[in-house]
Parts: C-alpha cells; sequence; structure tokens
C-alpha cells in the first residue's frame, strides 16, 4: 500500500471528488495560484482551471457565504479556511447559514458544503492562533464535524464529507500535514459517524481525535513498554458521535481517560465523559480523567506553550492514575 | 417480553428480604398482580407480586434465603423464550443488584450517621497499599460470617458506615457475593476497587446466592420464632442463631436512638383508682363497652400530646417537626421482636375507637400481618410492660420521634392520702425525652397534664 502524507492524502480526496461530480469546487484564500497555504490543493488548479479552483480575497464571511449560496443552489464547494482562527469571522455563515438552511426551509434546500482547514495549535504561533475550536462547532445541531488523525482517515472522511447532503466541518491539524500513513490507491471511504480502534487493550480506555491520535499512539507505546494495554479509540467524527464504540471499550476496560487538545471547560471530551457515566456508570472501577490544554491562553514562549500542551507525559500519567498505579 | 423478578422494597425501611415461600412452581402461568412468594421484610411478611404475564421460568433463590432488595430472584418470560442472558452466569444465578432507592425512607434516618461514620472508616483505611488488600477487617459488630450479606446496601450499618467503592467493584462484589465490608480498599481514599474485590480468594466469595447452612439439632432451643430462625452455629453451652430481619433492624434503630440521641427520663406515679373505678363502671355496661387500661392510656397521652406540641414532634437533624396531630406508635411484643404499629389521628378518636383499634393491631402484629402503611408514621410512641408485672422502666425513642412513655404496671400500694396512709392502685410512668426537642420543664409540663387527665378520667369525655 502506498505511504502518502496527510497533505496528499486530502489532495487526493479533493482531486477526486472533483474528477468524480463536476459540482464540486474548491475556494478560498491561496488555494488557486499559490496552491493552498498548506499545498493541500497542489496542482488541482492546473488540472481543473480558475472556474473549479477559486481565490478569494481576505473575506473568510464572504467567501463563506458565497459558499452556502451556491450550495443552495445545487453546487458541491469545498470551502479552505487557512486556519480555523480565521473561520471565527466566518462563524455567522457556518452556524446561522449552513446549519439552519434545511431546518428553516422546511426541508427545500440542502446545504452540500464542507468547511475545511487547521485546527488547533502548532508551534508558536501564539494565543490567537493555536486554538481547537471542535467544541464550538460540536455544539451546533445540523452541522457534522469529523477530525481525522491519521493520512487514511483524511482522506476517506474528506470524500464522505463531499458526498454527504449537509454540511461538514473537517478539522485538520498543521502538524499533521506532514505525517504520514498508508493509503490505499483504490477508492474507499470511512463513513462518518465511526470510530476507530487504534490500539486494542483491555486495560484502559483511551479515546481521543483528530491530531492527539499521534499523541495517544505514543502514549500507548509507552505504557505498552510498562505492561499496561491501553484500548484506544479514536472517534474520528465527532457528530455524530460513535457512543457505541465508545461504551464497548469501557465496559471491556473500566475506566477511560480522554485526551483533547482544546480546553477542558466544556471540551467535547466532557460530552464523552457524559456518555460513559450514562451507560458505563456500573462497569467503572475509576472516575473518567481527562488530558487537555491548561486553561489558559496559548502561551507564545516554547517551554510555556509546551507546558501548555497535552502531551504523552500528562496522557501516561492519567492512565495509571485511573489505573490506581503509581 | 420476559420479566425480571426483583426483590423489591416492600417496606419503607427494607434493606433485604427473606423468601419464606414461593406461591408458584416453576413452570406456573402467572399474571401480573398474581401473587409469587411470600417475603419476610425487616418487619412482616408480605405478598412479592409478579410484574409481568408469562411462565414462572426460573427461581433464583430458595426458600428460606435472604437476599438484598433489587436482586434478581426469578424470571418470567414465555415457554420458548430463551432466558439465558437474563441469568447471567447460569448455575450461579448471580443477582445483579440495581438498588433500588426510590423509596426515600429507606435511607433517612440511617444516611445521616452512616456518611458521618464513612469519614471515619475512611481515615481508618487510608492506609493504602501496604495493608495488604486481602486482609479482611474485622468487623466490629458481631456478624456472623455465614450471614450473606451481598450488598453494601445489606452492610451498611451505623457501626461500618459505607464502604467507598467504585460502581464496577460494587458490582462485582453483588455478583460473586463478597461482603464489602471485610474488604480494605486498596483505592484513594481506601475505595475499594476491582483488584481488591478480584484479591478475595475463591473459597471465600460464595457465587451466586448463598446457601443457608443447615441446622444442627442442638441441645438448647432457640426462642420459638414466627418463621423458623437459622441455627449457624451450636456449641455445648449455646447455639448461634442468624439474625431475623426483624432482629437486625431492632438493633440498627435502637443503636441509632441509644448512640446520638441526648436521652433523659421523667418519672412519675399515677393514682388509678378513677381510671379503675370507671373500667369497672364501663365493664358491667357490657361486654362491647370494656376497655383496656392501657387503652385508656392511649386516650390520654394522645389527649395531652395536643395540649403540648412541644412533646409531639420528629427531630429532622436540621430542623424539628411539631405536629398538629397525634399519630400515636403502640409497641407490641411479637414472638422474635416488637413492632409499633400506629394508631393515626389517635387524639381524635373515641375511646371505644382506641380501643377497638389497638386490639385489631395487636392482633395482626402478632400475626405479622400489618402492612408498612400501619407501622411507619407515628409522631409519639407508647411502650407498656405492666402486662408483665414492671413497676417501671425506660423505653427507648423509635427516632425521629422526641419521647416515649414507659407504662408499667397498676399495682397497690401504701400512699398517704390526706396525712393518712391508705392502700391505692398506682402506676408509673417514664417518659423518655430527646434533649434536643423536648426540655425538662417541657416535659414536666406535659406529665403534669396527663396525670390529670388519668387521675380525673372524666376530663377525657370533657
Amino acid at each position: 500500500m502506498p505511504v502518502i502524507t496527510f497533505r496528499d492524502a486530502l489532495n487526493h480526496a479533493i482531486r477526486e471528488e472533483m474528477q468524480r461530480d463536476d459540482r464540486v469546487f474548491l475556494m478560498g484564500e491561496e488555494v488557486a495560484v499559490y496552491q493552498g497555504a498548506y499545498k493541500v490543493s497542489k496542482g488541482l488548479l492546473q488540472e481543473f482551471g480558475e472556474m473549479r479552483i477559486v481565490d478569494t480575497p481576505i473575506t473568510e464571511l464572504g467567501f463563506a457565504g458565497v459558499g452556502v449560496g451556491s450550495a443552495m443552489v445545487g453546487l458541491r464547494p469545498i470551502i479552505e479556511f487557512m486556519t480555523w482562527n480565521f473561520a471565527l469571522l466566518a462563524l455567522d455563515q457556518v452556524v446561522n447559514s449552513a446549519a439552519k438552511m434545511l431546518y428553516m426551509s422546511g426541508g427545500q434546500f440542502n446545504i452540500p458544503i464542507v468547511f475545511r482547514g487547521p485546527n488547533g495549535a502548532a508551534l508558536q504561533l501564539a494565543a490567537q492562533h493555536s486554538q481547537a475550536w471542535e467544541s464550538w462547532l460540536v455544539h451546533i445541531p445540523g452541522l457534522k464535524v469529523v477530525a481525522p488523525g491519521t493520512p487514511y482517515d483524511a482522506k476517506g472522511l474528506l470524500k464522505s464529507a463531499v458526498r454527504d447532503d449537509n454540511p461538514v466541518i473537517v478539522l485538520e491539524g498543521e502538524m499533521l500535514y506532514n505525517t504520514k500513513g498508508e493509503v490505499p490507491s483504490e477508492e474507499y471511504v470511512v463513513p462518518i459517524g465511526e470510530a476507530d480502534l487504534k490500539r486494542e487493550g483491555d486495560h484502559c480506555s483511551l479515546i481521543t481525535w483528530g491530531k492527539s491520535v499521534l499523541v495517544a499512539l505514543q502514549a500507548a507505546d509507552q505504557l505498552a513498554k510498562e505492561g499496561i494495554r491501553v484500548d484506544l479509540v479514536d472517534l474520528r467524527s465527532l457528530r455524530p458521535m460513535d457512543v457505541a464504540a465508545i461504551v464497548k471499550s469501557v465496559r471491556k476496560t473500566n475506566r477511560a481517560v480522554v485526551l483533547e487538545e482544546g480546553w477542558e471547560v466544556c471540551g467535547v471530551g466532557a460530552q464523552v465523559v457524559d456518555y460513559i457515566q450514562r451507560d458505563c456508570f456500573d462497569d467503572l472501577d475509576a472516575p473518567v480523567l481527562r488530558v487537555t490544554q491548561a486553561d489558559v491562553p496559548m502561551p507564545y514562549a516554547k517551554n510555556l506553550e509546551r507546558a501548555a500542551k497535552p502531551d504523552v507525559a500528562k496522557t501516561v500519567a492519567a492512565v495509571k492514575r485511573v489505573m490506581y498505579v503509581e | 417480553m420476559a420479566t425480571k423478578v426483583f426483590m423489591e422494597a416492600l417496606s419503607p425501611t427494607m434493606e433485604e428480604g427473606r423468601l419464606v415461600k414461593w406461591l408458584h412452581r416453576e413452570g406456573d402461568v402467572v399474571k401480573s398482580g398474581d401473587t409469587l412468594a411470600e417475603v419476610e421484610t425487616d418487619k412482616a411478611i408480605m405478598e412479592l407480586v409478579a410484574r409481568g404475564d408469562g411462565v414462572l421460568r426460573k427461581r433464583l433463590l430458595g426458600e428460606g434465603e435472604t437476599i438484598a432488595v433489587g436482586s434478581l430472584i426469578g424470571v418470567i418470560a414465555a415457554n420458548d423464550e430463551n432466558i439465558d442472558a437474563l441469568l447471567g452466569g447460569a448455575a450461579s444465578a448471580a443477582p445483579i443488584a440495581e438498588p433500588r432507592v426510590d423509596s426515600p425512607q429507606a435511607t433517612t434516618g440511617q444516611g445521616d450517621a452512616g456518611e458521618r461514620l464513612t469519614g471515619g472508616t475512611e481515615r481508618a483505611t487510608a492506609s493504602p497499599r501496604s495493608a495488604g488488600a486481602t486482609t479482611p477487617a474485622s468487623s466490629a459488630h458481631d456478624r456472623p460470617d455465614a450471614v450473606p450479606s451481598i450488598t453494601p446496601a445489606a452492610t451498611t450499618g451505623v457501626e461500618i458506615g459505607r464502604a467507598k467503592t467504585s460502581p464496577l467493584a460494587r458490582r462485582l462484589a453483588s455478583e460473586r457475593g463478597i461482603d464489602l465490608t471485610s474488604l480494605q480498599g486498596s483505592g484513594p481514599g481506601g475505595r475499594i476497587v476491582k483488584r481488591d474485590i478480584e484479591s478475595v480468594v475463591p473459597s471465600e466469595s460464595r457465587p451466586g446466592v448463598p446457601a443457608p447452612s443447615v441446622a444442627v439439632p442442638s441441645p438448647i432451643a432457640p426462642p420459638a420464632q414466627a418463621a423458623p430462625p437459622i441455627a449457624i452455629s451450636s456449641g455445648g453451652d449455646h447455639t448461634d442463631v442468624a439474625l431475623t430481619q426483624i432482629r437486625k433492624t431492632i438493633a440498627r434503630r435502637l443503636a441509632e436512638s441509644i448512640g446520638p440521641v441526648p436521652t433523659f427520663y421523667l418519672t412519675g406515679e399515677f393514682d388509678m383508682e378513677r381510671v379503675a373505678d370507671m373500667r369497672s363502671a364501663m365493664a358491667e355496661l357490657g361486654d362491647g363497652y370494656k376497655v383496656s387500661f392501657n387503652d385508656i392510656v392511649l386516650k390520654a397521652v394522645a389527649t395531652a400530646l395536643l395540649q403540648h406540641p412541644e412533646c409531639n414532634a420528629h427531630w429532622l437533624g436540621d430542623s424539628i417537626r411539631y405536629f398538629g396531630r397525634v399519630h400515636l406508635g403502640m409497641a407490641v411484643a411479637i414472638p422474635d421482636g416488637l413492632i409499633t404499629p400506629v394508631i393515626f389521628d389517635a387524639h381524635a378518636k373515641r375511646l371505644s375507637e382506641i380501643a377497638r383499634e389497638s386490639r385489631d393491631l395487636a392482633a395482626r402484629a402478632r400475626d405479622r400481618r400489618l402492612k408498612p402503611n400501619e407501622y411507619t408514621g407515628s409522631t409519639f410512641s407508647v411502650s407498656n410492660l405492666g402486662m408483665f408485672g414492671i413497676d417501671d422502666f425506660t423505653a427507648i425513642i423509635n427516632p425521629p420521634e422526641a419521647g416515649i412513655v414507659a407504662i408499667g404496671a397498676i399495682e397497690q400500694k401504701p400512699v398517704a392520702v390526706d396525712g393518712a396512709v391508705v392502700v391505692r392502685r398506682r402506676m408509673r410512668i417514664t417518659m423518655s425525652c430527646d434533649h434536643r426537642v423536648i426540655d425538662g420543664a417541657s416535659g414536666a409540663r406535659f406529665l403534669q397534664t396527663l396525670r390529670r387527665l388519668i387521675e380525673n378520667p372524666l376530663l377525657l369525655v370533657y
């Protein structure tokens, strides 16, 4: 199986879906001539031309709205945000137009649109550009939200997102774009709403998604050396969420740690914990713990940023705590 | 659609029940509402009814066996329905406790003490792992080993308090019949966790419903009881008998009382001449007018309480509830303990009504056929040991009530009346007062009123 980068996996997904359906187009800042701020759209302008690969001014609210309008009249736009930090300006279109139109039009207007871009912190981008937005987006009925952590899942989920008749948020990661993984050359999709067991173990469930999957995999490796077998549940989709997979894992291991990039308060992990306490109460041998970013704006200083982010050491410590070791 | 049969909370304070008798065999067709079994609660023998239609496919609890409220004791299902899944570990038939705490009274009264003591227990067991997870903590109270105690609810004793336990460990302990109070938790703050349950060596665990030990013939016969007691061991000069439900409840409740309730006692000797005269006069009117001394005392106490609401009260921990009505608890001795049926609105009832009701309640109490609502809800109680020739005694308050009066025997005594010694019929009454509610003077004033009523019984019809 070919090994490609996360960035190329996304590129292939867009290319294949544009070849498959001529209603699909890509629009955003620097997507065409510059080939994408993170080179996700490399080569697409040359292949599909400027009618389908559209550069926009720096107007997030504007081009998100153009996207929603075009979806209303039958196109299937992919809107790239250079980062989800910039997409804050476009949230009115995402939340009030895209997510609500089907409902408020009494079912007349599907909005088959994809909003995608990097989410969460990279390195030393400071407080305004280092934020994980999933809890804001997952909160909204009418949106679907996916957060792949591997090239395979990125390609499969983006293809599902493009084919979905509803607005789908795709949360990528700047630090993920260069990561590599096996991606089959033949056609496949990853269904939205299905979690994936990235590691199988019977000692502790470690539940995460998106970029944190990398952290979780390293934590699982380290714990395995100490004889602790982690059941690593990669949610992949945050809305709809695969609650059955969470419950199945926790019933097996009797303990859980939820790892996420964002802040603790009202984070997506809090929702995961709620499902666990509701459906696995009698299966729990320890309180569920969460590993999150420190409850502060992301520091710029390298050492402070490192201290604020959830990492392998914090994850390992949390797993050991719910295992009652150390 | 299969229906699980659970041990239900058939009395407000019931935490476990003993299955006295199944009224249907496996294979019998039963309808919702049919009586399936007779169950001995902490107070009485009650009927357990079917909650669904079908065939009683499985009886999981043997007659005479005890199990916690919420435990699975049977399955009703269609004839051809596969019920293996419901039976869990099949042969072991581990009951999955689904603790029912929908009856609020079930925990009131002891919750307070239990929670408080939990803190102490935690501190005591806080020395975590070094203590060794398998060391069974010696029970502070004499819990005979063979008494199956399979849920934390059942072991929530005043002396021990609630063991902190993870939900999983609680479930596993219940399934395996492990007494949580015998374990020392190795988790944070002494929490009992899965590994503590698993460290219990298999021989100590009792899979599923423990079988009651066979009663060993003993030179010393255990006291006669309504439901046959389970003798659990026997030596040359003694017989150990498993606690009945009611004996357990009495122990728990009375310990609760004598411990935290600051009690003081007031005693008075009452002249009973007029009461005796009244009683004879009424008896002469015919059998229909016969009343007992006790009936007259009950009537007098109820009347006096109406005038002294400061004594007709419940201690609620952070408040005191004074009652405008008198629901009089009446302690009745029954073969293996006592029970306190209630004469509701006793203050508003005529002597004849009180007489009729007390006779009926006492008779049914001795047959253990009282319903829970007939022995709960009293505001004040009366205990009478006069018929045993007891001159005077102190009764233990029935919490949350604030007082109880203990009635002694009526005896002829020489007393000085107007400077001359004469023989009069006299009766001693001792009132136990919860000092948190009743002060010395207020209790004394109540007894003053009571004396006036008893020594002038015509006031009872005034």
